[in-house]
C-alpha cells in the first residue's frame, strides 16, 4: 500500500483498477442490453449497429408478449404465488427445525443433523423421474403445491437458522420462559422467532429467489401452458423461426426486475447469507 | 453451546414443581423432551416422501424396462441391461465428454479469475467494495432462463452485440490479430457452441466464487500482512506466501462446488440450444441427455440408469478433487 511512490507500481495499480472496472461493466452489460432491447422492435434489435440506448417500443413489446404467450400474466402470477408460499413455508419449517437443533438436547440429535446436512450432497436430478411419478400419483401435476412443498424444509435453511439461533439467542431465555410455564411452541413463536428476524430476512430472500428462478423442477411437473411459471413461459417463446425478440426481452426484463430490486435493497445480506454455509464449515 | 447439559438438567428438575402445570397434563409429560422431534419432523417427512423414496425408486427403476405410461405393472426386471445399454450408447459418451469439457473450460477460469479478483477487492476497495462485488455477483442470482435468452440475442451471428464488439476490437492492431476477423456463427457451428456456453457459465458463476474467496480472505488475520510488510515482503509475495496457502480450504470447497455443479450442468445449454443440444449435439450435457431420454424418448429405466452413472461420475470426480488437493498439500 505504501508502494504508490513507485511509478511502475502506480501504473500497474491503475491497470488493475481499470481491469476490475471493465470486468464489472461486462458483468452488467447483458442486463443493460436486455432492458434496452425490451424497448426496441425485433428489426431494431437486429440492425447495424445494434441499439445502445432505450427506444420507444416497450408498450408494443408488452402487447406482443401477450399475443405470443396469452397466459403470460397468469404465469407471472403463478410464479409470485409459488415463490411467496415456498418462502413462507421454508421460513416456518426451517426456523422451527433450526430452533430444535440449536436449543434442545435430544437423542439422535447428532445423527439427525448429520442426515439433514447429507441431503445437501444429493444431486437433485437423481430423483427427477420418481418425483414426476409421485406428483402424478398424488394428482399434483400442474399444481403449485408440486413446486413449493418438496423443498419446504430445506437443509440449507435449517443450517442457516440453527447457526443464527445458536449464536444470537441465549439458552437462559428459553429456560426462563419454560420455567414461567410457557409451552414449547409458544417459546418458539413468541420468544425465539421475533429475535430471529435478521436470519429470517436472509433465508426469505434466498428462498424467494430460488423459487422465482427455478426451471428444472417446474419443467418436469408443470406440463400445461396454464400451469407454467414465468421461466417456463419465457422459454416457450423461443422458437426456431420468427422469435419476437423484443417481446422476449421485455418478458425477461419482467422476470429479472423483481430480483434486481431485491438485490439493490439487500445485496450485502444476501451475499453473506448465500456464502454462510461455505464460510462457516 | 458449552453450558447445555447443566442448564437442561436444571430445567428438568424444576419442571414438576411448577404449580401451573397441573392444569395441563400434556405439559407435565415433559414437553421439552418430545418437542424437538415434532419440530424437526417436517424435514424428515418431506425428505422421506420427496427425497429418499424417489432415490430408492430411481435405483429400482434403473433395473426395469417397459413404458411407464402403460403403468407400473407393465415393467419387467431386466437386470443390468439398462446400464449395459447406456454404457454402449455413443451419445452418452459424447454427452459426458461435453459435460467434462464445459465443466473444465467454464470452471477453471472461474477460480483463476476469482482468486486474484477477490484479493484485489479485499485490499484495493473500501467505499466501492459492495458496488463492485454486487456487479460481479448479480448474474448468479438471476434467472438462468432470462440469462440464456439474453445471450441468445447477444450471440446472434450477423447482428449480435458480441460479434459486433469483437469486430470493433479486431480493428485494433496487435490485439486484433488474435481475434476472429469474421462474425462467428456461435450457436450454429459445432466448434463454437461449447465455448459460447462455457462463457455464459463462467459469466454466471465467477462472482459467486469471488464472494467465497473474499469471505475466506476476510478471516485471515491482518497482523500476518503487517508483519510481512515489516519484513519487506511485496504485496505479490504476501499474496503468494500468506493469502494463497490460507485460502486452501476455501479452494477445496470452491473447486468441489464447481465440480459438482459443473457435472450437473443443464439449464444454460438447455435454453441456449433450444433443448436440442445444438449442432451435432455439441452442447448436450449428460443431465440434458438424461432429461431427453426420460421425457422425450420415454425410456425411464435407461434414464434412471444414466442418472446413477452420472452420480457415480460426480462422486468419483469429487473424490479425485479432494485427493488432488491433499497430495498438493503434502508436496508444498
Amino acid at each position: 500500500m505504501s508502494l504508490t511512490r513507485n511509478p511502475v507500481a502506480a501504473m500497474s495499480r491503475a491497470t488493475a483498477y481499470a481491469t476490475v472496472a471493465i470486468g464489472a461493466l461486462l458483468m452488467l452489460a447483458p442486463f443493460y442490453f436486455m432492458f434496452v432491447f425490451a424497448t426496441h422492435s425485433r428489426s431494431d434489435i437486429f440492425s447495424l449497429p445494434p441499439p445502445l440506448w432505450f427506444g420507444d417500443a416497450l408498450a408494443t413489446n408488452l402487447r406482443l408478449l401477450q399475443d405470443v404467450v396469452p397466459l403470460f400474466w397468469r404465469n407471472f402470477g403463478t410464479s409470485v404465488y409459488v415463490a411467496l408460499v415456498a418462502t413462507a413455508l421454508s421460513l416456518f419449517f426451517c426456523s422451527l427445525a433450526g430452533f430444535a437443533f440449536a436449543m434442545y438436547e435430544f437423542r439422535f440429535k447428532r445423527a439427525a443433523f448429520a442426515m439433514v446436512m447429507a441431503t445437501l450432497l444429493l444431486p437433485p436430478f437423481l430423483g427427477m423421474i420418481p418425483t414426476f411419478m409421485i406428483m402424478d400419483a398424488f394428482g399434483w401435476l400442474d399444481r403449485p403445491i408440486a413446486l413449493y412443498l418438496p423443498g419446504a424444509a430445506g437443509a440449507f435453511g435449517i443450517y442457516l437458522m440453527r447457526q443464527y439461533i445458536a449464536s444470537a439467542i441465549p439458552r437462559e431465555l428459553v429456560e426462563a420462559a419454560r420455567m414461567d410455564g410457557c409451552g414449547e411452541f409458544r417459546i418458539y413463536w413468541n420468544i425465539v422467532l421475533p429475535l430471529t428476524t435478521p436470519a429470517l430476512g436472509t433465508l426469505g430472500l434466498i428462498s424467494f429467489i430460488a423459487s422465482w428462478n427455478s426451471f428444472l423442477g417446474p419443467l418436469v411437473v408443470m406440463r400445461s401452458m396454464e400451469a407454467y411459471t414465468l421461466p417456463l413461459a419465457l422459454r416457450s417463446m423461443q422458437s426456431p423461426v420468427n422469435t419476437e425478440w423484443g417481446a422476449v426481452m421485455a418478458g425477461s426484463a419482467l422476470a429479472v426486475l423483481p430480483l434486481l430490486l431485491l438485490f439493490m435493497l439487500s445485496s450485502r445480506r444476501l451475499i453473506a447469507g448465500l456464502t454462510a454455509g461455505a464460510v462457516k464449515s | 453451546m458449552t453450558s447445555l447439559p447443566h442448564s437442561h438438567a436444571a430445567g428438568a428438575l424444576r419442571l414438576p414443581t411448577t404449580q401451573r402445570r397441573w392444569g395441563r397434563p400434556w405439559q407435565t409429560w415433559q414437553a421439552w423432551k418430545w418437542a424437538p422431534y415434532v419440530f424437526i419432523s417436517p424435514f424428515f417427512i418431506l425428505f422421506l416422501v420427496f427425497g429418499l423414496f424417489p432415490l430408492l425408486f430411481s435405483m429400482w427403476l434403473s433395473f426395469q424396462s417397459g413404458s411407464i405410461s402403460a403403468g407400473l405393472a407393465s415393467l419387467e426386471f431386466v437386470g443390468w441391461e439398462n446400464y449395459a445399454f447406456a454404457l454402449g450408447d455413443e451419445w452418452l459418451w459424447k454427452s459426458l465428454y461435453n459435460t467434462l469439457w464445459l465443466g473444465l473450460v467454464s470452471g477453471a477460469p472461474q477460480h483463476l479469475v476469482a482468486i486474484p479478483l477477490a484479493a484485489f477487492i479485499h485490499t484495493g476497495f473500501t467505499r466501492w467494495r459492495n458496488l463492485v462485488l454486487g456487479a460481479y455477483f448479480l448474474p448468479y442470482i438471476t434467472s438462468t432462463v432470462a440469462i440464456a435468452l439474453i445471450f441468445t440475442t447477444l450471440l446472434s451471428t450477423d447482428f449480435g452485440v458480441i460479434n459486433q464488439g469483437l469486430q470493433q476490437l479486431a480493428r485494433i492492431p496487435v490485439l486484433g490479430a488474435w481475434l476472429p476477423q469474421e462474425p462467428l456463427n456461435w450457436m450454429g457451428r459445432a466448434e463454437t457452441i461449447k465455448p459460447a456456453v462455457a462463457m455464459v457459465v463462467f459469466w454466471r458463476y465467477v462472482g459467486f466464487n469471488t464472494v467465497l474467496y473474499l469471505a475466506a480472505m476476510q478471516t485471515i488475520p491482518k497482523d500476518l500482512y503487517e508483519a510481512a510488510t515489516m519484513d519487506g515482503a511485496t504485496p505479490l509475495q504476501q499474496f503468494r506466501h500468506i493469502t494463497l496457502p490460507l485460502l486452501r480450504p476455501m479452494m477445496v470447497m470452491g473447486v468441489t462446488l464447481s465440480v459438482i455443479g459443473g457435472l450437473q450442468l443443464f439449464e444454460e445449454p438447455f435454453i441456449l440450444t433450444g433443448g436440442r443440444g445444438g449442432t451435432n449435439q455439441s452442447a448436450m450435457t449428460t443431465a440434458m441427455y438424461m432429461f431427453r431420454t426420460a421425457f422425450e424418448f420415454n425410456e425411464w429405466g435407461t434414464a434412471s440408469a444414466i442418472s446413477w452413472l452420472l452420480f457415480l461420475c460426480i462422486a468419483l470426480l469429487t473424490w479425485l478433487t479432494g485427493r488432488a488437493f491433499a497430495r498438493g498439500g503434502m508436496e508444498s
